[in-house]
């Protein structure tokens, strides 16, 4: 397939995750800041859940202090930041628009009338209540797009570059929440003081975790076991190890005369967080794993748009 | 425009005419409410569908719908096979004169054309001068423009061999047809449109470089920003074949070159949607970033088939298009089955003194202009614009052609003040490969304001179905 195709592909899929991504994030909070008593707790999660996704500068531009209200109304609806998900959703749409003759019809159509709905939701000023709905909504329309994806598209190179940029975008935004909340995992969080049961709702919601940690544990809620699970569990959707695994499987589809050197090093990364413990990663610290992990995670993505998505002009 | 129009429909007593009589008595059985209701259905399904063509200087995303009308336009099937021997005829003869343009230039000799008329013309490309291209075929794809005058007659307004757009809203328009009003199609025998992208894919490579057997055929697009992206991405889809822009593309060894995921891919057949003047940079406009560097010379070597052929402009100017009888007769041998609309040339003399003397009942179009700009409607128009159009014309008459104000045939459409009769006009598209064909019908434009000519969707206007009857 065309190089640019699977670079709009591959971008359509990313910014789709993304926008769900956000909008779990935003969902968490807003669930929290509807519980009394935790208003210190909420401000310091947005700060730092800002902070890891590098959204403060624009944010610190329009607000002076940290109000969840604003927060929400500036990840939700701002369309000026082209980090919030009304713009994530016109981007993932645009990529589908300069390669709408090779979607299915229904993709597209999922995806232009998201977009389409998205800019009507957005031209109202969205009320009070407002958030709630619209970030549910936004889940809704992921989970739809996805769907028409598995269920209408051909098992080609085109599937699997949507896959790759599904997962690659996955594993970066568990990564990041992982290290909005780095402080709350170190080992012996535990110990001493009863973690707010509450607090760690909002993590596990966010990454959809958490009937997932009851059913897998059957226990109270423990720093050293959120990390596993959304580390090392194989069949957690959005654990590092899944997201890394579905990336290599879907790059081994693809492979190409150069691309040997890449498909290695997302193996390795597959390999390192299958065959590691927990133990190893909080030996070597929780926020050094993850700062390594991100730098990995960004290598890989430019080593294949480099290998395929942008090849470099031919002589 | 002292002539009453020719009403597609209904006869000056009220009747309809016989191959609408079925479609007029559901018609007058359909409620208002229920056509408003189809309408705003038939809206929102183009919108949801992307069917949208983008404008220029708007904010960034700007995209409009081309307005849709319901009722469709019926042709006859004796009217229909009369038309369609024209067309053949006429595209037929077109080509023939492109090649014998850029080869030896007999029709120039024969003192048929006067020569400076097409080698002086902007639209001639001394760069194909001998360059020999499959089958001898250059506008592979034709959008003739048809009009009806007030005593019934089709006449050919326009030719349009550069890069004619909208096929693909006479593939939607029929879709959105079936699906507003299915009980339409079992009561009348209305032929089918869809294997349109099945022809032109079986052209386009019928028309690859000689010794090629599976040849890959592209569709170069603009990009997604460019007014027409919709069709190019239709029609691509449609022939399940790649839509590429120019940076996707990149010439070799005299061969041109997709860059694929897998490595470079060879390409054959270009079908272009982009103007001459964007196709290669070393030719051409050399700030072009749409075309592809070094795409002349594989052409001129006979590695890649474009599609329409560049020169074809040579053809379709509007200082050319008085001569294309006389085209038919000579190379064909025949005389022409359709007729043109009478054309004053205002470089001549005579023609001049009686245009400037006539100017308030008379069209004067520019001979380059497109899209309905840079023309005059002399009984709509004001003193004050006529004072500058026989200012231009004097100034330099070259650039105008003039033609008598055409009383363009009307068919009903649905208004906000209900069914009203509007003017129309019809662009089939033809198809040159191994052999010429024409899917039945076309597209119909409609001139959606009251009394209007103008049909260009940049200027108000809409389109409709294009039915031609299998049987009356």
């Amino acid at each position: 397939m065309l190089s640019r195709t699977a670079d709009h592909m591959y971008w359509m899929s990313r910014y789709i995750e993304r926008a769900e991504s956000l909008a779990r994030l935003v969902d968490a909070h807003y669930r929290m800041s509807l519980l009394p008593h935790l208003g210190e707790t909420l401000t310091q999660s947005l700060s730092s859940t800002m902070a890891a996704l590098q959204m403060e500068e624009a944010y610190s531009k329009r607000h002076d202090t940290v109000e969840p209200r604003a927060v929400f109304e500036f990840v939700s609806l701002d369309r000026d930041y082209s980090g919030s998900i009304v713009s994530c959703l016109r981007a993932a749409r645009e990529n589908a628009r300069a390669v709408r003759g090779s979607l299915t019809s229904e993709l597209w159509e999922t995806l232009n009338s998201t977009w389409l709905e998205a800019r009507s939701l957005g031209a109202r000023r969205t009320p009070n209540a407002d958030i709630g709905h619209f970030v549910e909504w936004v889940k809704e329309r992921s989970h739809l797009t996805r769907g028409v994806t598995v269920g209408t598209m051909m098992r080609d190179e085109a599937f699997h570059f949507t896959r790759i940029g599904t997962f690659l975008e996955r594993a970066d935004s568990t990564a990041r929440i992982l290290t909005a909340h780095q402080s709350d995992l170190v080992p012996g969080a535990d110990a001493g003081v009863v973690p707010d049961p509450y607090q760690w709702s909002v993590l596990l919601r966010a990454l959809s975790a958490f009937e997932v940690y009851r059913r897998v544990y059957r226990d109270v809620i423990t720093p050293f076991k959120v990390a596993q699970l959304l580390i090392l569990r194989d069949d957690m959707p959005r654990s590092l190890l899944r997201c890394c695994k579905e990336v290599y499987q879907n790059l081994k589809s693809v492979a190409n005369e150069q691309s040997a050197e890449t498909e290695r090093r997302a193996g390795e990364m597959h390999a390192m967080l299958h065959f590691t413990r927990m133990e190893e990663i909080t030996a070597g610290g929780l926020p050094r794993f993850l700062e390594q992990f991100l730098a990995r995670l960004r290598d890989l993505g430019d080593r294949i748009a480099s290998d395929f998505l942008l090849p470099p002009a031919e002589a | 425009m002292g002539s009453t129009p020719y009403n597609e429909m209904t006869l000056s007593d009220g009747t309809s005419r016989a191959h609408y009589q079925r479609y007029a008595a559901w018609l007058d059985d359909q409620p208002t409410e229920r056509l408003a209701q189809k309408r705003a259905e038939a809206d929102a399904l183009f919108h949801r569908v992307g069917i949208t063509f983008a404008v220029y200087g708007q904010e960034e995303g700007a995209e409009r719908l081309i307005p849709f009308d319901i009722v469709p336009r019926v042709l006859p099937l004796e009217e229909w096979i009369r038309l369609e021997g024209g067309l053949k005829q006429r595209v037929r003869a077109l080509n023939a004169f492109i090649h014998d343009i850029y080869h030896d230039q007999q029709i120039l000799k024969a003192g048929v054309i006067p020569a400076e008329q097409v080698l002086c013309n902007s639209q001639y490309r001394p760069e194909m001068q001998g360059v020999d291209v499959p089958g001898g075929i250059y506008a592979h794809i034709a959008g003739i423009d048809i009009v009806r005058d007030d005593a019934g007659e089709f006449r050919v307004l326009e030719d349009n061999l550069r890069v004619p757009s909208g096929v693909s809203y006479m593939l939607e328009n029929r879709k959105m047809m079936m699906r507003l009003f299915p009980e339409l199609f079992s009561g009348h025998r209305v032929a089918p449109v869809d294997h349109y992208p099945d022809v032109l894919l079986d052209n386009l490579r019928s028309v690859a470089p000689t010794g090629v057997s599976d040849p890959t055929v592209v569709l170069l697009t603009a990009g997604a920003h460019n007014s027409a992206y919709f069709e190019h991405a239709f029609l691509a889809q449609q022939m399940g074949i790649e839509l590429v822009e120019g940076q996707d593309l990149f010439v070799r060894d005299e061969a041109v070159f997709m860059r694929t995921t897998q490595g470079p891919q060879r390409v054959d057949v270009i079908y272009r949607r982009i103007d001459d003047d964007f196709l290669d940079p070393l030719v051409f406009r050399p700030d072009s970033m749409l075309g592809v560097p070094g795409l002349l010379t594989a052409y001129r070597a006979g590695r890649i088939t474009i599609a329409n052929a560049i020169g074809t402009g040579v053809a379709d100017d509007k200082s050319i298009y008085p001569y294309v009888p006389d085209m038919i007769r000579f190379y064909l041998g025949q005389s022409p089955i359709i007729a043109n609309v009478h054309t004053w040339m205002l470089r001549r003399k005579e023609d001049q003194e009686y245009v400037l003397a006539h100017l308030p009942e008379l069209v004067v179009k520019e001979v380059h202009g497109a899209g309905g700009y840079g023309m005059l409607i002399g009984p709509a128009a004001s003193k004050a614009e006529i004072d500058l159009f026989r200012r231009l014309i004097v100034a330099t008459p070259e650039r105008y052609i003039a033609q008598p104000t055409l009383a363009l045939s009307t068919c009903p459409t649905f208004t906000d003040q209900g069914i009203a009769p509007r003017h129309i006009d019809l662009r089939p598209f033809v198809l040159s490969g191994r052999d010429v064909t024409i899917v039945p019908g076309g597209l119909t434009r409609v001139a959606l304001r009251e009394g209007s000519l103008v049909v260009n969707s940049s200027q108000g206007g809409g389109t409709k179905d294009t039915w031609v009857l299998e049987t009356s």
